[in-house]
């Protein structure tokens, strides 16, 4: 009954917000501030009401759905869902949504209606990927997300805002228009086996295909979702639209967007392709291991601040992405809370890149150094969310990362052993930053005021997240397991009558609820 | 001929009996506004009895005509088209002064022939139908005869319309040769697709075809024509009079084997795929919006073409439903355009939209609307039109023309954007007095505007009645 509103409530804020903005430039940050916390509280109201896991069984992992007729002359359906899995991924869509508000209250001082419509459009279209189980309304979605966030960056963004709001867009739009190829042959292969012609994900879960069409029509999501994760040879988009992004842009592209694309593989590619990820799963592992080592070594190297944590980005997907391919419930646990402490570690960096660009109005690292001596504050929560994003132990993003190892190791240990270096690069870099802005000799010239309370708040409270997840993740792995044995059961074909095949990829399912109570 | 046959017949005759009407109402009294009146009226009489029309579907009238459900549909957006035209001249041809009252007799000709060729079954209509609305485009692309451009554009029209129906009258008599008739169903019947003959008459008519249509290769006419004519004229030029064309390619397929054909069905995709090439590169360099849009609707026949070679009730289908959202927002796109062209010339060089979107928001908010419909962005009618037409080709594996689609609508963006980043980007400060020029849009213009943002949403989000409506239409074809 509610999850649809969970699209509606942004949807009509935005409207409202840019009605609002014609006003003052106050209102809309109200108006947005406000719808998005009644879809936060909608979504946790949903989680607390949820029933307990235990009487769920794994097939049945739909917290609330929502299914009506769209367009039934070609099968489509409004079909949504929600479980474990996107209730996390909304969760964390609403609260990055608030974040972007806040962040760019003083930064957007024109337009602030459009921008607010904008930006509000965007988190629809993210909501609405991540409870779509018709794959006609995810692709709609899936594209609905790019308009706005194109203007996001090509009209308040920085210098080179032209050339990487239009890279991005094409980037995205041609690789989804791949992803429609493979949606489309899928609906025809089903319907030509079955007789009945549907883009409801339940119902082509399972089609029959022959080894070559299921390569070539995983091939085609795979191109979707790789572009935005995004796996390496196809990220180049990515340091230019995140530098060039405004705060609030970024903050959407590292702590949202590119979930979408992991979330795509967990939901669509690796459950309605089995098999054929299963013949490439060594090279998704390897890619992602590359991209994990690749996104690190770039970000070492990187002068601007912005573009570095946008290359640590490519490298923290890397980690959701080996655990993806290596397809075991420790690893997708791992993944799921890579995923939700990634946003909140990447974006509170791009928040406090914002912050510094805003009061240096450069993003040159060059420019930067000793700031620890003016800024406090400000350098302090900088140095928390560099270790979490180098992966300290008991920071939420050593959980994710540590069970993503955990589980591929069962898969591949060389693999593994080799994105475990990551975790070296990962320190290096992070303290690198460190060392560059807030560390070394102080300019005499610079000044500037620390960070204030609405935004020592909104630090506060994303480091709070961090922490809790580290030092307690079992509600946040509860909330995803149903959800990922289903999905697991679903995508693994050597379990093709469910819990029936050999048991060698089962054990990571027991195990992860005990090692981390 | 009985009353039924009149009755089916009734649509055709009253913008007929209104083209006639203005004529005699001018040689009576000149008047701007009763002439534009009367031809509204006409048109919405016509629109009026494409219903009782519709009661007596299908129906043979005369070897030349049939009336049936998808003559009619294609009759009701050719009258859509023209009103929306006749509605977008109102103000341009105010401004441009001298006798703006033959206008609309060409105007309504056009519509009668575009209407004669979507209902005809024999070339004789065909012919009739097409040199109807080729005579009345000549007119109506010089019709400003202040307009150096817009008097070549009238004379290169003349010329390679000239050209492409004489291959046509060619082609008809090579055909009729093969199978000794005019009539499609007969020629259906009669012909031998492996006839030299047959194949040689048919390859003329297509090149006659493919003029009209503006594809790859007889496309070279088109950025000029669109460039000089006026733009309400390259609005009815982009939709009404290529609509009527594709309407009438889709009819014969069936009887002339077009998609059975190995050889024809191989010509048609390099068309397509050539199309598709061909227009959206020569877009990218392009810095005049009209000849934007003349490349990019060439580009857009190549999609409509690979909807159209998936064939069969789906291919027409899909086809159909793409020529719809096409119509809405092409006459949307030059809506713009000729709403705020000036008394001097049109607005139609990027750098007159820079920083629109701040000055005229929802002007620009409708041509960016228009403009990432025509990109197939979801939302919009032209994201379902692409949607059903790549699922067309999909369904019946035409590989390599889709990614062709695909890879085609990749490069659009780039000049989509392009505009649209333009009219987002901070107006330019030292240029504040030419834009004080610019005139505001009547209200009448902006309810047309708005009408069509309208029809393009709901196009976009719901398009059930429009496919279940074509659907319905095509599959009574033939």
């Amino acid at each position: 009954m509610t999850v649809e509103w969970l699209i509606l409530i942004p949807l009509i804020g935005g409207v409202l917000a840019w009605i609002g903005g014609r006003r003052s430039s106050l209102l809309p940050r109200l108006i947005s501030v406000a719808s998005l916390g009644a879809g936060l509280a909608m979504t946790a109201s949903l989680w607390n009401a949820s029933p307990p896991v235990a009487g769920r069984t794994a097939g049945q992992a739909w917290i609330a759905e929502f299914n009506t007729s769209w367009i039934p002359q070609l099968g489509i359906g409004f079909h949504l869902g929600l479980d474990g899995l996107s209730l996390l991924l909304v969760l964390l869509t609403f609260f990055l949504g608030i974040v972007g508000v806040l962040c760019s209250w003083n930064e957007i001082k024109e337009r602030t209606g459009f921008f607010h419509l904008n930006l509000m459009l965007v988190l629809t279209g993210i909501v609405g990927v991540f409870l779509s189980l018709d794959l006609f309304l995810f692709y709609f979605f899936w594209e609905l997300m790019l308009v706005p966030m194109y203007f996001l960056i090509s009209i308040w963004g920085h210098e080179k805002r032209a050339y990487a709001s239009v890279k991005f867009f094409i980037f995205t739009q041609l690789s989804g228009i791949l992803m429609l190829l493979g949606i489309l042959g899928l609906y025809f292969i089903h319907g030509r086996s079955t007789g009945i012609y549907t883009f409801d994900y339940t119902q082509l879960l399972g089609t029959r295909l022959t080894p070559g069409q299921s390569l070539w029509l995983m091939l085609g999501f795979a191109a979707a979702f790789a572009v935005k994760l995004p796996a390496v040879p196809f990220h180049s988009w990515l340091p230019d639209a995140h530098s060039e992004a405004p705060t609030a842009g970024s903050l959407i592209l590292a702590g949202l967007l590119l979930k979408t694309g992991a979330y795509g593989f967990i939901r669509f590619l690796v459950p309605l392709f089995p098999d054929a990820v299963e013949s490439v799963r060594l090279i998704g592992m390897v890619l992602s291991a590359a991209g994990i080592l690749y996104g690190a070594a770039l970000a070492f190297s990187q002068e601007d601040l912005k573009r570095l944590i946008a290359y640590t980005s490519i490298s923290h997907m890397g980690f959701v992405m080996l655990g993806i391919f290596a397809w075991n419930e420790l690893s997708l646990q791992g993944a799921v809370i890579q995923m939700v402490c990634h946003g909140f570690s990447t974006g509170a960096l791009f928040v406090l890149a914002g912050i510094l660009q805003a009061r240096l109005h450069t993003r040159e690292m060059s420019a930067m150094g000793g700031l620890w001596a003016v800024t406090p504050r400000m350098a302090g929560m900088g140095l928390f969310f560099g270790l979490a994003s180098l992966g300290l132990p008991g920071l939420g993003n050593f959980i994710g990362e540590f069970l993503v190892l955990l589980g591929s190791y069962r898969v591949s240990g060389l693999v593994t052993a080799a994105a475990a270096t990551g975790l070296i690069a990962s320190a290096l870099y992070s303290l690198r930053l460190m060392q560059r802005v807030f560390h070394g000799p102080k300019r005499d010239d610079l000044t500037m005021a620390d960070i204030a309370v609405r935004e020592t708040t909104i630090l506060a409270v994303m480091a709070a997240v961090i922490v809790v997840i580290g030092l307690y993740p079992g509600p946040v792995l509860e909330t995803s397991k149903p959800a990922v044995e289903g999905l697991i059961q679903k995508g693994n074909p050597s379990l093709t009558p469910p819990g029936r095949g050999p048991g060698a990829v089962k054990p990571g399912g027991e195990s992860s609820g005990e090692m981390l109570r | 001929m009985t009353t039924n046959d009149f009755y089916a017949l009734s649509p055709l005759l009253a913008v007929g009996a209104a083209a006639l009407a203005v004529m005699i109402g001018i040689s009576v009294k000149r008047s701007m506004t009763a002439t534009a009146g009367l031809t509204v009226a006409g048109l919405f009489v016509s629109f009026a009895m494409l219903f009782p029309a519709a009661s007596i579907a299908p129906r043979i009238v005369t070897p030349l005509l049939v009336i049936d459900g998808y003559a009619l549909f294609y009759m009701g957006l050719v009258l859509a088209g023209t009103l929306t035209v006749v509605l977008l001249s109102l103000e341009y041809l105010r401004d441009r002064g001298a006798h703006p009252e033959e206008y609309y007799i060409l105007l309504l000709l056009a519509a009668f022939g575009s209407m004669t060729l979507v209902a005809s079954r024999h070339f004789g209509s065909l012919f009739l139908g097409l040199e109807i609305l080729s005579v009345s485009l000549y007119g109506l692309i010089a019709y400003v005869r202040g307009n150096e451009k817009g008097i070549e554009a009238g004379i290169k029209y003349l010329v390679l319309a000239a050209v492409s129906a004489a291959f046509l009258v060619f082609g008809m008599a090579l055909v009729y040769t093969a199978t000794g008739s005019l009539e499609f169903s007969r020629i259906g019947a009669g012909a031998t697709p492996t006839d030299p003959l047959f194949l040689a008459g048919a390859a003329m008519i297509i090149v006659g075809m493919g003029f009209k249509l503006a594809v790859v290769p007889f496309h070279l006419w088109t950025p000029d024509v669109y460039e000089g004519a006026p733009a309400p004229v390259t609005a009815f030029i982009a939709t009404v009079s290529k609509g009527a064309v594709f309407a009438l390619l889709l009819r014969l397929a069936g009887p002339f084997h077009i998609l059975d054909h190995p050889t024809l069905f191989t010509v048609f995709s390099v068309i397509a795929v050539g199309s598709i090439f061909a227009g959206n590169l020569l877009a990218l360099s392009q810095g005049n919006i009209k000849r934007i849009l003349a490349y990019s609707s060439i580009a857009h026949l190549g999609y409509l073409l690979v909807a159209f070679l998936a064939g069969g009730v789906k291919g027409a289908t899909a086809a159909t439903y793409y020529l719809s959202a096409y119509f809405v927002t092409t006459l949307g796109a030059f809506g713009v355009i000729s709403l705020r062209s000036g008394r001097d010339r049109e607005r139609e060089y990027i750098h007159d939209y820079r920083g629109l979107a701040w000055r005229r928001p929802w002007l620009a908010g409708v041509f960016t609307a228009m403009l990432l419909s025509l990109a197939g962005i979801p939302l919009t009618a032209g994201f379902i039109g692409k949607f059903y037409a790549i699922s067309a080709g999909v369904g019946s594996s035409l590989w390599f023309q889709v990614v062709s689609v695909a890879i085609g609508s990749a490069i659009g963006l780039f000049y989509y954007l392009r505009v649209i980043s333009v009219m987002y980007a901070q107006p330019e400060r030292h240029s504040g007095g030419r834009q004080a020029v610019a005139r505001a849009i009547s209200f009448g213009g902006g309810m047309i505007l708005a009408l069509l943002t309208l029809g393009l949403i709901l196009l976009g989000v719901w398009p059930s009645p429009l496919i279940g409506l074509i659907t319905r239409a095509v599959s009574g074809m033939n």
